[in-house]
């Protein structure tokens, strides 16, 4: 799994480029992975105010919807819209091509409670460690019933 | 006809070849102009030229041009591709696909029920009017409630009507208030319904045991909470036996209890819900009182309140004055209607019927039936598949997909592998609190050998998951379709047919 | 036991499978005290000769439209329905099968749904379809609704034709009662039985959400809906239309023609016995743009794994069981049964069919109107053009009634019960289903 460098990460699994003022946003790999393939993507207009760790728009796939949250406030400048008709973008480069919104953040402190590529990266471990230990919890009730 | 056809390829390449038997036409791929199923001879010309002519319409563009035996082929093949109780088992959890006896549509098809006009004056509607007011009784017995409305077309509906009767009764008393109540197992309904009554939703989570505490609903229980919602049995077949205390707690700051009344199948002669601290409930016709499910729907999902809330039901009302049956519509406080006429007549008919035939001693033989059937599926499929709560359950069971896991194949394949067997999967991924949730509801009407031939099947797909994996994962195998693209028919939403498309693009 | 088919060797059996001795052990965990009350005090059970038998006295006790001259509509009509509806319908393939969750075995009823929305498409002139919903009454409940999801919070006000079907109009103000941000207005009907178009324009203002008319409307007048629709698009309101005869379809033109944002009705008279009023169906539908916003269930065209066209339940996420309390609607089960009763029923007549059996009913109404209204202590209500119902206004309306049912003629329904100012006028409607010397004899008995 990828976890870019240059890029702050969200605990709701969204991430942000920052370049100067500005805040590309999208979600991360392991959000996609989640949700299989997306089919319609939600997103905010030009110029709409959007709220620190509020949702400003939704991922939905045949299953499940998403909210997909702010991790840093400010103005919409751009929308991406290739998703509109092209949702699977998201799965396809969810780091790139894939990205949702650019915002002008209002408060450059919102990007002190992000993480680093390492610190997700672990974060999303241990979300994995948690689902594999259920797992190996009845490997290991298998086996000793196999004795 | 053949060169029809051969557009459908042509413009298609991405579709393999097609026989008829195969993939049925669209109605509207065959025929002829000028045919048609109908015949009538014209009339005069009257009335039509005083109808002004920009309020006319030229033509049905697309509309179909058959012949009758044409409409009657087309549907029948189209039948063949569904399943359906009368071919198989049918064990979805929280439906209860019980037997939908013969007796009740030829009753229902009697002109006397079926050619008769809601707007006629009740005194031609006296035996129509006397089976309403006698269900309404036989309802309210089997649910221990005082009052009851037949009106609601469904459960859904029946939620909401009864979600407003809280509400009203409230804001009588002052304070519609805010928030309902709903555990982390309640059919989506519930919280839909909330919403759609203009409340907030307030989630609580079961037990490890799979039961909602009075101490978890007593931390979140105050004065801006109108009611509670409980399904009991709840949707993993588990009595709430916390029922009367939780009523108490919610009583007690002035809130009221709804019941999810879909489970009523574990609990006629058992159990009243009447009797539990409940204001007011619903009752699926479809479900407990085996009226046909007709692909989803027309059901009926009458709502019974105790008697601190029956001004507010709506209207009208049946009422009885010397022998003679009368409509009530002047009553003030009542929330109105909710839909038009007197709700689905004919599916009360068919459940009135089914009631009588079995009398009471019958419907608590089929709730002690239902119980035998599902524990007995439980027992026998302990063997190969994780269940998911321990102790007894009532009508249904809940198993899931964790020992299969480590194959690689999950809840859904299983599902699919199950449709080789011949047998309609149980429901799948719900409750959601249950991962991979696998939930059985066999019904009392099925005998020991199907339940022998379910499990049967279920633990031979157990066995494919540990040395073939691959076969239950691609399934279904043998149905006339595989495995359907759900995510292209979201993506891009053909939701009808249009002269331009040749079938799948 | 009737339909338990276990035999007490099978119980015998299985309790020895489970470990128990008993049934009774599968339920001793529940509360003693509510054990003891549970008794359900019924009369036992029946023989299905006996169940017959008791029906048929309770239906007999019914006057059905074979034994009496009905001229009812109001909703819920009268029209002939060719046996080969109840043949397709009657299929167990059809009637027990529940909605279809696992499409692999449910292709029969996802394509006649498919079929289904098709043809309200084309009936209604509009772009998508659901696969329907309760009925006329909750399907104009629904698209108010609808709308107040497209429409922006500062618009929260309905506008809804007094003309509109009284029921319909009863249900709409039951659902939005418990919706503190909605405000209802009704706006009044003039001399031609149609809309006051002037009086609703004067009520249009920024916070205008929707206008709600009948089309053809409660007295069976058809609306004339391009000022009302022009008006809609000059103030930023919905149009909703309500259909509950939608016969009428046939020949008018159609909602989507109109420019209606919303075309919703009752589907009843469409191949489904009158019952009393239910089970029908509601028919709903919209514009492509707003699909995600539509309630109901959806059914869409897909390819298997191995590229045959197949259909699936679709848009799911806008649904109860996934959506949960964000939900565009609760609805669960609806009315499926009904909808493949209407798609039999207009796939038989067809094209020419439908035209047809509409150009009779003109026909018909309008030779009646025309005769009764020629009596002189009769008259015609309203000046607008009509379908197959008419209001006719009786001068002696009180000695009518009874004079009618001791003929066993049902003349039309009476308004007074939901308009005051109408007390003296009955809603008469004429169907193929009334043959002209019906029409002779009602004019005979209400023409004097």
């Amino acid at each position: 799994m990828e976890f870019p460098e240059g890029l702050k990460y969200s605990k709701e699994h969204e991430w942000v480029l920052v370049e100067g003022n500005t805040a590309t946003i999208g979600i991360t790999e392991f959000a996609q992975e989640e949700l299989g393939d997306i089919v319609y993507v939600e997103l905010p207009e030009v110029g709409e105010k959007v709220v620190k760790d509020d949702p400003f728009g939704a991922v939905e796939s045949v299953k499940a919807v998403s909210d997909v949250y702010a991790p840093v406030g400010g103005t919409v400048l751009e929308v991406n819209d290739v998703l509109p008709d092209n949702p699977e973008t998201i799965n396809d480069d969810p780091y790139g091509d894939g990205w949702m919104i650019r915002v002008e953040m209002t408060d450059e402190e919102d990007l002190k409670d992000l993480m680093t590529a390492e610190e997700y990266a672990e974060y999303v471990e241990q979300q994995k460690e948690d689902d594999d230990e259920e797992e190996e919890e009845d490997e290991t009730e298998d086996e000793e019933e196999e004795e | 006809m053949s060169e029809r056809r051969s557009n459908v390829l042509s413009e298609s390449s991405a579709i393999k070849p097609q026989s008829e038997a195969s993939v049925p036409r669209l109605l509207f791929e065959s025929g002829s102009p000028g045919r048609s199923g109908f015949y009538w001879p014209a009339e005069s010309e009257k009335g039509q030229t005083t109808i002004p002519g920009e309020f006319l319409r030229e033509d049905l563009p697309g509309f179909p041009e058959l012949g009758e035996l044409e409409v009657l082929r087309h549907f029948t093949r189209l039948s063949h591709r569904n399943f359906a109780i009368e071919s198989q088992f049918y064990p979805l959890g929280s439906c209860t696909m019980k037997y939908n006896p013969k007796v009740n549509e030829v009753v229902a098809r009697l002109p006397g029920f079926a050619q008769i006009h809601p707007l006629a004056p009740v005194e031609i509607l006296q035996g129509a009017m006397e089976l309403l007011y006698d269900l309404e009784r036989i309802l309210i017995e089997i649910s221990g409630m005082d009052c009851i409305s037949l009106q609601p077309s469904a459960g859904a509906q029946g939620e909401l009507t009864g979600l407003m009767l809280i509400r009203a009764g409230l804001t009588e008393k002052g304070n519609p208030r805010k928030k309902i109540i709903v555990p982390d197992t309640a059919h989506g309904t519930n919280p839909a319904s909330s919403t759609l009554c203009g409340y907030d939703v307030v989630q609580i989570s079961s037990t490890a045991r799979g039961v909602i505490d009075t101490a978890t609903v007593a931390k979140v229980m105050d004065e801006d909470v109108a009611a509670i919602m409980i399904t009991n049995p709840n949707t993993l077949g588990l009595f709430e036996k916390d029922i009367e205390a939780i009523a108490a707690v919610v009583h007690q700051k002035g809130g009221l209890v709804y019941l999810d009344g879909a489970n009523l199948n574990a609990l006629m002669g058992i159990a009243k819900p009447g009797h539990m601290g409940v204001d007011v409930l619903h009752m699926n016709l479809h479900k407990t009182f085996s009226t046909p499910h007709g692909g989803g729907g027309p059901g009926a999902g009458p709502v019974a309140v105790k008697e601190g809330l029956s001004e507010y039901l709506p209207v009208p009302r049946i009422v009885k004055q010397n022998d003679k049956f009368e409509l009530l519509e002047d009553c003030p406080k009542s929330i109105g209607r909710v839909r038009s006429f007197f709700g689905n007549f004919g599916i009360l008919v068919r459940a009135y019927t089914y009631i009588i035939s079995l009398g009471g001693a019958g419907l608590e033989e089929s709730s002690r039936m239902a119980l035998l059937n599902a524990n007995y599926i439980r027992k026998k499929l302990e063997t190969g598949y994780q269940i998911a709560y321990g102790e007894p359950c009532m009508h249904e069971c809940i198993f899931t997909d964790r020992l299969q896991h480590k194959y690689g194949v999950n809840t859904l394949d299983i599902a699919k592998r199950l449709l080789d067997y011949g047998f309609h999967p149980p429901t799948i991924y719900f409750p959601l609190v249950v991962s991979g949730a696998l939930m059985i509801e066999p019904t009392e009407t099925e005998t020991p050998e199907t339940l022998d031939a379910f499990v049967e099947a279920m633990l031979a797909i157990a066995q494919e998951a540990k040395e073939n994996p691959d076969v239950v994962k691609n399934a279904p195998h043998s149905t006339p379709v595989k495995r359907l693209d759900e995510a292209r028919a979201a993506r891009k939403p053909i939701l009808r047919w249009d002269p331009g498309q040749g079938g799948a693009e | 036991m009737r339909y338990t088919p276990h035999t007490p060797s099978d119980q015998e059996q299985m309790l020895r499978t489970i470990g128990i001795d008993s049934i009774e052990e599968l339920y001793q965990h529940i509360p003693e005290t509510l054990r003891n009350r549970a008794k359900i005090d019924l009369p036992g059970g029946l023989t299905e000769l006996a169940v017959r038998r008791r029906l048929a006295a309770l239906a007999s006790s019914n006057a059905t439209a074979s034994d009496w001259s009905f001229f009812l509509g109001g909703g819920i009509y009268h029209h002939f329905i060719p046996s080969a509806v109840d043949a397709v319908i009657s299929r167990s393939e059809f009637a027990t099968s529940y909605t279809p969750y696992q499409p692999e075995v449910s292709q029969g009823t996802l394509q006649a749904l498919f079929e289904y929305q098709t043809l309200i498409c084309q009936l209604t002139g509009m772009e998508i379809s659901n696969a329907g919903v309760y009925d006329g009454a909750s399907a104009a409940a629904e698209a108010v609704l609808m709308s107040r999801r497209i429409q922006p919070a500062s618009r929260r006000r309905v506008l809804m034709s007094r003309a509109l079907h009284p029921h319909y109009r009863a249900v709409i103000t039951t659902y939005l009662k418990n919706l503190d941000d909605m405000q209802l207005e009704e706006i009044p009907f003039d001399a031609s039985g149609a809309t006051d178009v002037a009086e609703l324009t004067r009520k249009f203002d920024h916070q205008s959400m929707c206008v709600i008319v009948g089309y053809p409307n409660f007295f069976g007048v058809i609306e004339d809906l391009a000022p009302i629709q022009a008006a809609c698009a000059r103030n930023g309101a919905q149009l909703i239309t309500v259909t509950p005869e939608p016969l009428a379809l046939a020949l008018l033109k159609p909602p989507g023609a109109w420019g209606a944002d919303i075309a919703v009705g009752e589907g009843q008279s469409l191949g489904v016995p009158m019952t009393l009023g239910g089970p029908g169906f509601g028919f709903f539908a919209s514009q492509k743009k707003f699909v995600r916003s539509v309630p109901g269930r959806l059914v869409g065209e897909t390819v298997d794994t191995e590229g045959r066209r197949g259909f699936v339940l679709t848009l799911a996420t806008r649904e109860q069981h996934i959506r949960r309390e964000k939900a565009t609607s609760n609805i669960c089960t609806s009315q499926t049964l009904c909808t493949l009763a209407s798609t039999v029923f207009m796939s038989l007549l067809g094209k020419s069919g439908m035209r047809r059996l509409a150009e009779v009913n003109v026909s018909r109404a309008h030779d009646a109107r025309d005769r009764l209204a020629s009596r002189p202590h009769l008259e015609s209500c309203f000046s607008g053009a009509f379908f197959n119902e008419f209001v006719l206004r009786a001068r002696n309306l009180e000695s009518l009634l009874p004079r009618c049912a001791a003929a066993r003629i049902a003349p039309g329904v009476p308004l007074g019960q939901w308009y005051p100012e109408l007390d003296d006028c009955l809603l008469i409607c004429v169907t193929e289903m009334n043959e002209r010397e019906e029409i002779e004899r009602l004019v005979g008995v209400i023409g004097n």
